[in-house]
């Protein structure tokens, strides 16, 4: 079952650790990934600042690049009173931009083409929101389904729509990242399956296989795009949220 | 702290989300994201490792790159204010030389122009002073050719005299004293 596209996301037990309080916890190749990725993140991004240089070198520009990036992206969608979410933005753009990538590498697995890892940073982004805007507001984060300035009859319309709104949001925020990965994987996995199942059938299956092949490699470069793109857009969205948090009348 | 308010709010969106998926997913062996089985081991990992990466970025990461950015911040700051005060001393410099050396032109100017006055008033005075002598001289030189004139005039008068007597000693032979011959030129020279 090689050439099946569905394969790459089989979750298999590397540790059982079946049974903790009727829970299975057993650490899987899903988790394998998940400590990888954090791995990477936290050694990169400790290792490279380890000198503090003034002057920084190749490898610190790419953290501090990275720092810059995203705290211009919170700062511009929720101001200076967001940098307090810095800590958290930042380690999730990191968390699914390294998840994302590793994923590109052939018989790794990507942590987030799942969609219970993809929902569960959604409702932790929904959830900081919440928390943090009836911590901070009371009664008045509410106010966030109300917009200003519309006319009384419409109130409750605008109400209604404004609430299945925001109780959307988690399931597009996953959805999105956890939809576009598991397709670019599945895609790019059908066309490599091509290239080898043409290439069995002979001289003329060789000539044939090129098209399949040419079609790999540019999706390689898509999918590389669509992992900084889907990584950028999930940090995007969650410092609008957290606007929203900080700031709830429209 | 956030992590496990996401991990009970999933509890109750999750069961869901399974059963939409578990519909989906072609009838025969579940789809593997969709797999419910899966999702306890992965919200436990996924809790753990970015529970820790969210603890290591917040207390190590961000405190040490914004800490290296301000630092840069501040020095690169320092810097410009350091070749603001340069710059601004450097101008008073090149202000100061100006000024000294407008004063050292004008100074310069001065003593110039004193030189070129007590020169000038130094030939002036040695001028008079030649004049005066020569004026002197001259004054002295004509008074000294009248008394030579006067003695010429006079001598003039005594070889009159002279050559009158022995002129008349020869015609006549007779001795005429220089009183007389004084007297009969008298009206002849006079």
């Amino acid at each position: 079952m090689a050439n099946d596209p569905i394969h790459q996301f089989q979750i298999n037990k590397i540790i059982p650790i079946e049974n903790v309080g009727g829970l299975d916890l057993s650490f899987t190749n899903a988790s394998l990934f998940m400590v990888v990725t954090v791995a990477a993140v936290s050694g990169f991004l400790y290792l490279t600042t380890a000198n503090r240089g003034l002057v920084p070198g190749r490898m610190q520009s790419i953290s501090e690049m990275a720092y810059e990036f995203v705290a211009s992206m919170l700062r511009d969608a929720a101001g200076t009173q967001g940098m307090r979410f810095f800590p958290f933005v930042f380690s999730l753009f990191m968390f699914v931009l390294v998840a994302n990538l590793f994923g590109m590498f052939p018989y790794f697995f990507t942590v987030t083409s799942s969609i219970i890892v993809t929902f569960a940073l959604s409702i932790l982004v929904i959830g900081t929101v919440v928390v943090y805007g009836f911590m901070k507001h009371g009664a008045k984060f509410l106010g966030l389904f109300v917009p200003d300035g519309v006319p009384g009859l419409l109130v409750p319309l605008v109400v209604l729509i404004e609430v299945i709104s925001f109780l959307s949001r988690p399931i597009s925020l996953s959805v999105r990242l956890f939809a576009n990965m598991l397709a670019g994987h599945i895609t790019l996995k059908v066309f490599a399956g091509f290239v080898t199942s043409l290439t069995a059938m002979g001289a003329i299956g060789i000539g044939g296989a090129i098209l399949p092949l040419a079609m790999t490699v540019a999706l390689t470069g898509l999918e590389f795009l669509v992992a900084f793109l889907q990584a950028y857009v999930f940090a995007v969205l969650t410092c609008m949220y957290l606007n929203d948090a900080l700031h709830p009348s429209h | 702290m956030f992590v496990t308010q996401a991990i009970a709010e999933e509890a109750a969106h999750g069961a869901a989300e399974t059963a939409h998926a578990a519909a989906d997913a072609h009838g025969g062996g579940a789809f593997p994201p969709f797999d419910s089985s899966t999702f306890a081991s992965q919200l436990f990992w996924l809790a753990l490792t970015f529970a820790f990466l969210y603890w290591f970025m917040s207390k190590v990461i961000v405190p040490r790159i914004g800490g290296i950015l301000e630092t840069r911040q501040d020095r690169i700051a320092q810097d410009l204010d350091k070749a603001h005060e340069l710059k601004a001393e450097a101008d008073e410099a090149i202000a100061a030389y100006e000024q000294e050396l407008a004063q050292a032109k004008a100074s310069a100017n001065e003593i110039g122009n004193k030189a070129r006055d007590t020169a000038k008033a130094a030939a002036e005075a040695e001028r008079h002073k030649v004049e005066a002598k020569l004026a002197e001289q001259l004054a002295e030189a004509e008074t000294r050719i009248a008394s030579i004139r006067d003695q010429a005039m006079a001598d003039v008068g005594s070889i009159a005299n002279e050559t009158t007597q022995a002129i008349v000693d020869r015609l006549i032979g007779a001795q005429v004293s220089e009183a007389e011959v004084q007297n009969a030129l008298g009206g002849a020279n006079g």
